[in-house]
């Protein structure tokens, strides 16, 4: 078992009314899974990704990663944790403004404390592996959308970590653009990597191997669909 | 180190906007060292000045300068100043004191108009004794000083300062020429080195010298605004004040004169340039405090513009004091620069107040005003730091 929730909830208050954003969700994933999550707004799925990518929380339940119960560390065992063990995809790239591509995808190691020369080193590897050999430093607002992602992308993988988090990667794309970024998880997944990705379309989810629907704060269905394969339900 | 880069970074990305908030602390800094070193400079200068005059130099001026409170007391030495009871007779008495006194120079000071042909100058014209040349080390560059045989006869002879006898003869030699003083003529005997000073005020340049004797006659006055006495010892000095006041108190009342030594009246003037100097450099630091909340200002601005970046940089692995480190280098930065332009523009504008005063920049109020500006710096961007380390990742991530 890579990640494991028992029993998480999370409710917060907006505007005086206590919303049950999460409710007593249990799930584990494995190494080496592609796990798509769907659900419509407010179904808890991005609070979801949240609670598990320790960016929040969680007011009560356990969620180990690795074997260490990690939804008891504290503020900065949780940024040197996301430091080394998580990386971010996000909807909206979230790129360093006005800062090269080799820059903004050796942030992580900029606070995992790697010298720069190493740095440049593995920066340089890890665009040329998505890519984007001849954009080393171009500015996000030199790069097309698509561009842009696959940078993200890199940032995410540069400090080799066991758990990928993608918030809608696709969804700020066209639709050439969403299949390049597609074809790129899929290859990572096909490398070994685990990745937990937020989705609202279909046929991105489609690409992972195994769908969880959230409806309420509560996990609706669990389905395992191998490629190619008939659908079958997943045991807890 | 990498911190460092960071910050630089944002400053220089928005250049006009860094140099408009360091602008407060440049002109802060500025204003503070120009101050202090304007009024350190009078302060040597003036020094240098009563060095000039010799430790056995003693002045004696009318009225009860130094007062009750034992500073200079306005109202008695204004008074004293007006209506002076020293006079011709007091110098001669004094000069009768040889036991104590090696010389006496005394002053009389008049506004007059001085002309030669078609040139006409303002001046001041002070009448004294031959003893001044060597009293205030008046040298003659042309010339020579009048002496005590003209003095005594009343010869219509003047020693012209440098500035005057350049304005009215230019390259000729005026020694042994005619010049009008109100409507007497005199003849030139010579001509005094440049001696600067005068603050705006008139300036020993441009002052005309002639004897004492010839100065009562002309003006129809005995009035004598001081007397510098040289003693004969610097050892006994106490002994000779004893001495010249009692000699004094035979034709005056003790409350017509004073007689004090330079270090008392130097005293008083550093006591007044420091007091000064306190004050202006509140008055300006005030501007370092603006500047500083200019900063203040401009971080929060900052902070909240990249509250995106300040959620991904924490989602990445940015520990909350990281961020709070990197806000207040950023702060310290902007003020360390404005501190170190503000020293320049203080240098430079010394270097120009130097052609009217004599400034002088002193290594402590640039290394304060260094200090105090990267504090100032410190201590206005900590809210700003304090408010980017507390912001959750997720909220921050959320902001548009």
């Amino acid at each position: 078992m890579l990640l494991t929730l028992e029993n998480v909830s999370k409710h917060y208050t907006l505007g005086g009314v206590l919303v049950q954003a999460l409710h007593e969700v249990s799930l584990t994933i494995d190494r080496g899974e592609f796990v798509a999550i769907m659900g419509p707004s407010g179904s808890g799925k991005s609070t979801f990704l949240q609670v598990a990518s320790t960016l929040a929380v969680p007011t009560s339940g356990l969620i180990k990663l690795n074997d260490r119960e990690v939804s008891s560390y504290n503020e900065i065992e949780r940024a040197h944790l996301r430091n080394k063990s998580i990386g971010f995809v996000f909807q909206q790239f979230n790129l360093l403004p006005r800062t090269s591509a080799l820059a903004n995808v050796e942030l992580p190691l900029v606070y995992a404390k790697v010298t720069a020369n190493e740095r440049t080193a593995r920066d340089r590897t890890m665009l040329e592996r998505v890519g984007l050999a001849d954009r080393l430093q171009n500015t996000p607002a030199q790069l097309s959308g698509g561009q842009q992602q696959r940078v993200a992308i890199a940032r995410a993988l540069i400090n080799d970590p066991d758990i990928i988090f993608a918030d809608e990667p696709t969804g700020n794309l066209d639709t050439k653009s969403g299949d390049d970024i597609k074809q790129l998880l899929a290859q990572l997944h096909q490398e070994g990597r685990t990745i937990i990705m937020v989705t609202h379309e279909a046929d991105v989810a489609k690409i992972a191997e195994r769908l969880i629907v959230f409806r309420d704060g509560r996990i609706l269905s669990n389905t395992k669909h191998p490629r190619g394969g008939t659908k079958k339900q997943v045991e807890k | 180190m990498d911190v460092f880069i960071v910050a630089l970074r944002a400053i220089f990305v928005n250049k006009l906007r860094s140099f408009l908030t360091a602008l407060g602390v440049i002109i802060g800094v500025a204003s503070v060292v120009l101050l202090t070193s304007i009024s350190n400079g009078l302060s040597v200068f003036i020094t240098e000045q009563f060095n000039e005059l010799g430790a056995n130099t003693l002045i004696v001026f009318p009225g009860d300068v130094f007062g009750d409170g034992g500073g200079f007391s306005s109202e008695h030495s204004h008074a004293g100043l007006a209506n002076s009871k020293l006079s011709q007779r007091e110098v001669n008495n004094l000069q009768q004191l040889r036991e104590h006194v090696s010389s006496v120079a005394p002053s009389g000071l008049q506004s007059d108009t001085i002309a030669v042909r078609n040139k006409k100058r303002k001046i001041t014209v002070l009448g004294t004794s031959a003893s001044y040349e060597t009293a205030f080390n008046t040298k003659p560059t042309k010339g020579r000083f009048f002496l005590d045989s003209e003095n005594n006869n009343g010869d219509k002879v003047v020693v012209l300062g440098f500035e005057i006898a350049n304005q009215l003869f230019g390259k000729v030699d005026p020694v042994g020429k005619q010049v009008t003083i109100g409507n007497q003529n005199f003849r030139v005997s010579g001509v005094i080195e440049k001696k600067g000073g005068g603050f705006g005020g008139p300036s020993f340049d441009t002052y005309a010298y002639i004897p004492l004797e010839t100065f009562t006659r002309v003006y129809d006055t005995t009035r004598i605004v001081r007397i510098v006495v040289k003693t004969k010892t610097t050892e006994r000095l106490a002994e000779h004040m004893q001495a010249i006041r009692k000699e004094l108190e035979r034709s005056l009342k003790a409350d017509e004169f004073s007689v004090v030594d330079q270090s008392e009246i130097l005293g008083t003037i550093n006591q007044i340039l420091s007091v000064l100097t306190i004050g202006l450099g509140g008055i300006a630091s005030i501007s370092l405090v603006v500047g500083g909340i200019g900063i203040m200002n401009i971080m929060l601005v900052s902070v909240t513009e990249r509250t995106r970046e300040i959620g991904l940089r924490k989602a990445l692995g940015a520990t909350p004091n990281l961020i709070l480190v990197q806000f207040l280098i950023e702060a310290a930065i902007l003020s360390f620069f404005g501190g170190l332009l503000g020293v320049g523009i203080a240098f430079g504008g010394t270097l120009v107040l130097q052609a009217f005063i004599p400034a002088k920049v002193t290594i402590d109020a640039v290394l304060l005003a260094f200090g105090v500006s990267t504090l100032v710096g410190l201590v206005f961007g900590a809210a700003p730091a304090r408010r980017a380390a507390r912001l959750s990742p997720i909220e921050a991530l959320r902001y548009e």
